[in-house]
C-alpha cells in the first residue's frame, strides 16, 4: 500500500468511527429515555394540543396588564444591562491576575484566577439564579447577580486573553523607565485592549438580554417570572401577551445587532 | 523635572472637562432607574437573616454527598442529561436539514439566469422566517409549554431542544452552504443535474467539515441547555439540582455542581478535540 492510500484509509476510517459513535450515541439515547411519543402522535393528543393552543388567543390586552408587561420588559432590560456592567467591571478585575502581562511576570495568582473564571463560566445563569434565591430572595436582584456572575467568567477569560495578546512594546517602554504596574496598565495596556473590551461587553449584553428574558422562570424577576406565574395558573391569554413581549424583545435585539454588524462591516 | 510654565494668572484646566462631566451625568441618569428597577439592594445579602440561611446552606456543602446510592443515581441522571441533549439534537437535525435545503439560494435554478423567480423567492424567504421564528423562542420557554402538554419528563426537553435548535441549525446550515464557492453547484445545475445531485456533489463536499464542526459545537451547547431545562421539569441533572436547592440540601447541591462542571468540561474537551480532528 502506498503512503497516499494509507493516509486515505486512515482518514476514511476516522470518519467511519465518528459516524459509528454518533449512531451508537443516538440509538442509546432514544432507547434509554422513556419518551412518550404516543402523547404527541395519537389523534386525541392532536386535539388536546389544538385546544391548548387555541386557549392562547386572543392575547390579553387590558391596558393595566399591558402596562405590567411593559414594566417587566423594562425590568428584564435593566437586569441585563446592569448584570453586564457589573460583569465587565468584575471581569476586568479578575482578568488582571489571570493574565501574564510580560515574560518576567511571576503571575502567581494566574492558575487560581483562571480556575475561578472557569467555575463562574461553567455554571449557567439560570443555575446561579436558583442558588442565589436562597440568600437574595425572589425578585430581579438575584437575577441581576446571576447574570453578573456567569458573565464575569465569560468576559474575564476573554479580557485576560486580550491583555496577554496586547503588543508588549508600549508596556515594556514604560516598565524599563520604572513606571509602576498600575500605571503601565492604565497608560499602555488598557488603551490597546479597550476596543476589544467594549465589543466583547456589548456582545455579551446582547446574549444577556436573551438570558434575562427566561431567567425569571426560577423566580428571578423580569418577563420570565410573569410567564411562569401566569402559565402556572393556566391563564393562557395573559401568557400569550407575555410571550409576545418576549419574542418582540428578542427579535428587536437580533435585528439591531444584525443592523449594527452590517454597518460595521461596511 | 521642571513643569511647563503657564502664563501668569491662568489656572491649569482639563481641556476635556465638558465631555467628562457630561458622560458622568449621563451614566448616573441611566444607572439610577436601572438600580431601582432591578431592586438593587446588595446590603440585603448581608442582613442577619439571609446571612444565617446562606451560611447554613454553604456549611452543608462540605463534604459533598458521596454515598454509593446517591452517586449511582447521579450517574443515571448524568446519562439522561446527555441523552436528552443527543436525542434533541437528532430531532433538530431532522428539522434543520429540510429547512436548510429549502431556504438556501445556492440551489435555485431560476437565479442561474438573472434574478430569482417570485414563487421560489417567497418559498425560500418563508423557510428562512420559519427557522427564525423557531429559534427566537428560547428552548426554556418551549420546554415550559410542552411540560403543560405532555407532563413532566424528558419528552418535553427533547422536543424543546429539537425545535429551538432545529431553527438555529437550519438558519446556520443555509448560511454555511451559501458561503462556499458557487461555481461547482452552478456548473452541475447548468448541465442538467437535479437539485439534490448538485447539492451532494457540488455544495456539500466543500462545506461538510464546517457543517460537522458546527453541529458538534451545538451538541456541546445542547448538553448545557439540557441541564437548564431540568429546572422546568424535563428530567436529568437539572431537575435533581432544582429539587436539592429547594430542600436546602447543600451537600447534594455541591455534588451535582461538581458533576455538572466536570460534564461541561468533558463535553468542551471532546467537542474541541473532534472539531480539530475532523476539521
Amino acid at each position: 500500500m502506498s503512503a497516499d492510500a494509507r493516509l486515505l484509509a486512515r482518514a476514511r476510517c476516522k470518519a467511519c468511527w465518528f459516524m459509528a459513535a454518533v449512531a451508537v450515541l443516538v440509538v442509546a439515547s432514544f432507547w434509554s429515555l422513556d419518551l412518550k411519543w404516543s402523547e404527541f402522535l395519537a389523534p386525541d393528543a392532536l386535539g388536546k394540543m389544538a385546544q391548548f393552543l387555541a386557549g392562547f388567543f386572543p392575547p390579553e390586552t387590558a391596558p393595566a396588564f399591558l402596562l405590567k408587561t411593559w414594566g417587566a420588559l423594562l425590568e428584564t432590560l435593566a437586569m441585563s444591562a446592569l448584570g453586564t456592567l457589573l460583569a465587565a467591571l468584575l471581569g476586568l478585575a479578575v482578568a488582571l491576575p489571570a493574565a501574564r502581562t510580560h515574560a518576567g511576570d511571576p503571575a502567581r495568582l494566574r492558575p487560581l484566577a483562571r480556575l475561578l473564571l472557569n467555575a463562574l463560566r461553567s455554571v449557567p445563569e439560570l443555575v446561579w439564579a436558583a442558588l442565589l434565591l436562597i440568600s437574595a430572595g425572589l425578585g430581579p436582584f438575584p437575577g441581576t447577580l446571576a447574570l453578573a456572575l456567569h458573565t464575569t467568567g465569560v468576559l474575564g477569560r476573554l479580557f485576560a486573553e486580550s491583555i496577554e495578546n496586547a503588543t508588549p512594546g508600549p508596556a515594556d517602554a514604560l516598565r524599563v523607565r520604572g513606571v509602576g504596574e498600575a500605571r503601565v496598565f492604565l497608560y499602555a495596556t488598557l488603551p490597546q485592549v479597550w476596543p476589544q473590551v467594549v465589543s466583547y461587553t456589548l456582545y455579551r449584553w446582547e446574549n444577556n438580554i436573551r438570558a434575562a428574558a427566561v431567567l425569571g422562570v426560577v423566580g428571578a424577576g423580569g418577563l420570565g417570572q410573569m410567564l411562569s406565574y401566569h402559565l402556572g395558573l393556566f391563564q393562557m391569554r395573559e401568557t400569550c401577551t407575555v410571550l409576545l413581549g418576549m419574542i418582540a424583545l428578542v427579535g428587536l435585539v437580533d435585528a439591531l445587532s444584525f443592523l449594527a454588524r452590517r454597518l460595521l462591516e461596511r | 523635572m521642571p513643569a511647563l510654565a503657564l502664563p501668569a494668572g491662568r489656572v491649569p484646566r482639563d481641556p476635556a472637562w465638558l465631555s467628562r462631566v457630561g458622560l458622568a451625568v449621563l451614566a448616573v441618569v441611566l444607572l439610577w432607574p436601572m438600580l431601582v428597577w432591578t431592586e438593587f439592594k446588595p446590603w440585603e445579602l448581608f442582613d442577619a437573616r439571609s446571612l444565617k440561611s446562606t451560611a447554613k446552606f454553604l456549611k452543608d456543602f462540605v463534604p459533598p454527598r458521596h454515598d454509593a446510592e446517591f452517586l449511582q443515581l447521579m450517574l443515571v441522571q448524568t446519562w439522561r442529561t446527555v441523552a436528552i441533549a443527543t436525542a434533541g439534537l437528532t430531532l433538530a437535525f431532522a428539522v434543520a436539514v429540510p429547512l436548510a435545503l429549502v431556504s438556501t439560494a445556492r440551489l435555485s435554478i431560476s437565479s442561474l439566469s438573472g434574478p430569482m423567480a417570485t414563487a421560489p423567492y417567497l418559498l425560500r424567504q418563508g423557510a428562512r422566517w420559519a427557522a427564525i421564528v423557531l429559534r427566537s423562542i428560547p428552548e426554556l420557554v418551549w420546554a415550559l409549554l410542552f411540560v403543560r402538554v405532555v407532563g413532566l419528563g424528558p419528552t418535553s426537553g427533547v422536543i424543546a431542544i429539537g425545535i429551538a435548535y432545529g431553527g438555529m441549525l437550519g438558519k446556520v446550515y443555509a448560511e454555511i452552504l451559501e458561503s462556499g464557492d458557487a461555481q461547482p453547484t452552478q456548473a452541475l445545475l447548468r448541465n442538467g443535474a437535479g437539485r439534490l445531485q448538485s447539492f451532494f456533489y457540488g455544495t456539500l463536499p466543500q462545506s461538510s467539515t464546517e457543517l460537522v464542526s458546527y453541529t458538534v459545537y451545538r451538541w456541546e451547547c445542547a448538553i448545557r441547555s439540557s441541564v437548564v431545562l431540568g429546572f422546568v421539569g424535563a428530567g436529568g441533572l437539572g431537575q435533581e439540582l432544582d429539587n436539592a436547592s429547594k430542600m436546602f440540601a447543600g451537600a447534594e447541591v455541591a455534588t451535582i455542581l461538581i458533576i455538572f462542571m466536570l460534564l461541561v468540561a468533558l463535553a468542551d474537551r471532546l467537542s474541541s478535540w473532534l472539531r480539530k480532528e475532523l476539521g
